[in-house]
């Protein structure tokens, strides 16, 4: 492994007094290494990559962002969100903005860049997820599929290092899933860090470094995804893949 | 079920007649037996009602400012004289009356300002200037003193003009207040989100006759030997903190109705607090709660009547005033009446169709 770019140290958080959420996560994630996280629901997936830009607090052990370490720290965490993108299952675009306006707002709000420089760079983003022709729509008048490509390139404005994915194309209609996919397979290509929890297999299969399955807030294995499809070693493992690649 | 040939189903014909007059009224009026009957009742209602009105308000009516006439005509038709009579009182209460053209000007000019606030093409940095001019030439033409114009006490402020600029600047300032308070209610500092409950749940706790009370007669035995606020201020700083808490309410309904993936994605893009307020948070929240604002609005419009409870005689202070003291007229305080109706009503409907247009301004984006 080369430089780490990512690290959880014992991590622990607990949703009020009993329900353990993470349960001393170990990870470390090198840089421009992709990384798909599976699981079943519940299981701490979508709060462990949320823990990587301080969406969500954890109560116990360390979490080191691109050499910060995450703390209560205001500071810490505005440096951690200016390295780190991330990409919803529900978009969250803003809806009384323009597709240009939504991806213009971080970088001339954030970065403080000319409004000319940042429209250009929007439209680099948009023509990145084929979606330029759309720049002037509100995010309520396209599709899912593509209300999810510009959550991608809305993140993307900020020149990330770090992407997170949280189930991107679970709240997709099954002919739009592949479009996003395939955004997000030739973003892969470009050596950005990916970290992405998802139930596509397939993108697993031929996109990921390493799949990371979790369960009851553990990570249970992690494996390169030949290995880890091939043969898994947990029992729990087995079960949930079977359970999602049966037909 | 697998079949062979895929069959398209026939394209239905087009409506029929969809314009015009006559399709217009068989839809709206006379679509079905039920609709018909009530169209033909409502017509009845119309025909045996106007005539009576009719003769009433203009036939019979006395237009001329001749009390005898009136008297004359009393019970079979209205008493316009009254208006024509006691008209510079009712608009202008108790300011001097040679000194009448200033509270004219100014109104007019703060209207104007408010009409001009309301169309988009001026929605432009200058707007604030201008509202400053307006402001300062509105006080000092009411107030006087300088420039050679004779002072004139603010108790003696009465009518529309007074009307306008307590309702105008109410609202102004308390819809920011009202947005910080709201913030402020929500707000993860104890401190600040105590200060702003209690704040809100007293004012709402009492109607507002006693908060003017209060600003009127009991504010000054708490303020020092030799100082004293203008009655006017202290009126209007009542009304301002009244209309605040209120519409602190209506802004945090909107608030609530933000979803949280919102503020995730501001929290993800690196936006401060008050950017994603400004930014995200605000301008959806505020779009949402046009209607019940404007509500308020209109109500605080109307709200400012009660000033008239400490001795301010605003547009229907003004008229109790015009005809309370005068035995001649007194009784014809109905058609008074009516005719400040009109006034209140002419304010009151432009504000309501002037929602109706911002509403269909901000669903710009919702439509599809």
């Amino acid at each position: 492994m080369t430089e780490s770019i990512i690290r959880f140290d014992k991590v622990n958080k607990w949703y009020g007094n009993d329900f353990h959420v993470l349960r001393d996560i170990d990870l470390d994630v090198a840089k421009g290494e992709r990384i798909v996280i599976c699981g079943p629901s519940g299981s701490g997936k979508s709060t462990l990559i949320r823990c990587v830009n301080a969406l969500e607090e954890y109560q116990q052990g360390l979490v080191t962002v691109a050499g910060t370490a995450l703390t209560d720290d205001v500071k810490a965490i505005e440096a951690v969100r200016k390295q780190v993108g991330m990409v919803f299952q529900q978009f969250n675009l803003f809806p009384h903005l323009t597709v240009i306006e939504n991806l213009t707002l971080a970088p001339m709000w954030v970065g403080h860049m000319p409004k000319k420089d940042a429209e250009s760079r929007a439209m680099q983003q948009l023509e990145r997820v084929r979606i330029a022709e759309q720049a002037k729509k509100y995010p309520l008048q396209l599709s899912g599929g593509q209300q999810q490509r510009v959550a991608i390139a809305r993140a993307l404005c900020l020149t990330p290092k770090i992407m997170l994915f949280d189930e991107p194309t679970s709240a997709l209609d099954p002919e739009m899933i592949n479009e996003v996919l395939d955004v997000m397979i030739e973003l892969a290509g470009q050596g950005i860090t990916m970290l992405c929890v998802t139930h596509e297999m397939g993108f697993a299969r031929s996109v990921a470094d390493r799949v990371i399955f979790m369960d009851q807030g553990q990570i249970v294995e992690q494996d390169a995804p030949e290995a880890f499809f091939a043969n898994p070693q947990n029992e729990r493992t087995r079960d949930f893949l079977s359970k999602i690649i049966a037909h | 079920m697998a079949t062979d040939t895929f069959t398209p189903i026939a394209a239905r014909p087009p409506p029929v007649d969809t314009e015009g007059l006559l399709p217009w009224l068989r839809r709206n009026l006379f679509g079905g037996w039920k609709s018909s009957l009530t169209t033909l009742l409502l017509i009845g209602l119309v025909l045996v009602l106007l005539p009576p009105l009719a003769q009433w308000g203009l036939f019979q009516a006395v237009f001329g400012a001749d009390a005898n006439a009136c008297q004359a005509a009393r019970g079979t038709g209205a008493c316009w004289g009254v208006v024509t009579e006691k008209w510079r009182v009712i608009i202008f209460g108790r300011y001097p009356f040679e000194q009448q053209w200033r509270p004219e000007i100014a109104t007019l000019l703060m209207v104007a300002a408010l009409v001009m606030s309301c169309v988009r093409w001026f929605w432009k940095p200058w707007l604030a200037l201008l509202w400053v001019a307006v402001l300062a030439i509105f006080f000092t033409l009411m107030g006087g003193g300088v420039l050679g114009l004779e002072p004139v006490r603010t108790d003696l402020w009465g009518g529309l003009p007074l009307t306008v600029m307590l309702a105008t600047l109410s609202i102004f300032l308390a819809f920011p207040i009202a947005v910080l308070v709201a913030l402020g209610r929500r707000s993860q500092l104890p401190a600040i989100r105590t200060a702003c409950v209690i704040y809100i749940e007293l004012i709402r706790g009492v109607p507002l006759i006693s908060v003017l009370f209060m600003a009127s007669f009991m504010f000054p035995l708490f303020m020092p030997q030799g100082m004293s606020i203008d009655v006017l201020v202290r009126v209007l700083v009542g009304i301002t903190l009244f209309a605040a808490a209120y519409m602190a309410e209506i802004v945090r309904g909107g608030l609530q109705a933000i979803p949280k993936g919102q503020l995730e994605a501001a929290d993800t893009l690196g936006l401060s607090y008050w950017q994603t307020q400004r930014k995200i948070v605000l301008p959806q929240a505020l779009a949402m709660v046009v209607p019940s604002m404007m509500n308020n609005f209109i109500s605080i419009f109307k709200d400012t009547s009660l000033v008239t409870i400490v001795s301010l005689y605003e547009l229907t202070g003004a008229l109790s005033l015009a005809l309370n003291s005068d035995v001649e007229w007194r009784p014809f305080k109905i058609e008074a009446y009516l005719f400040i109706t009109a006034i209140y009503f002419a304010f009151c409907f432009a504000m309501s169709r002037y929602s109706l247009w911002v509403e269909k301004q901000v669903a710009v984006s919702r439509t599809r």
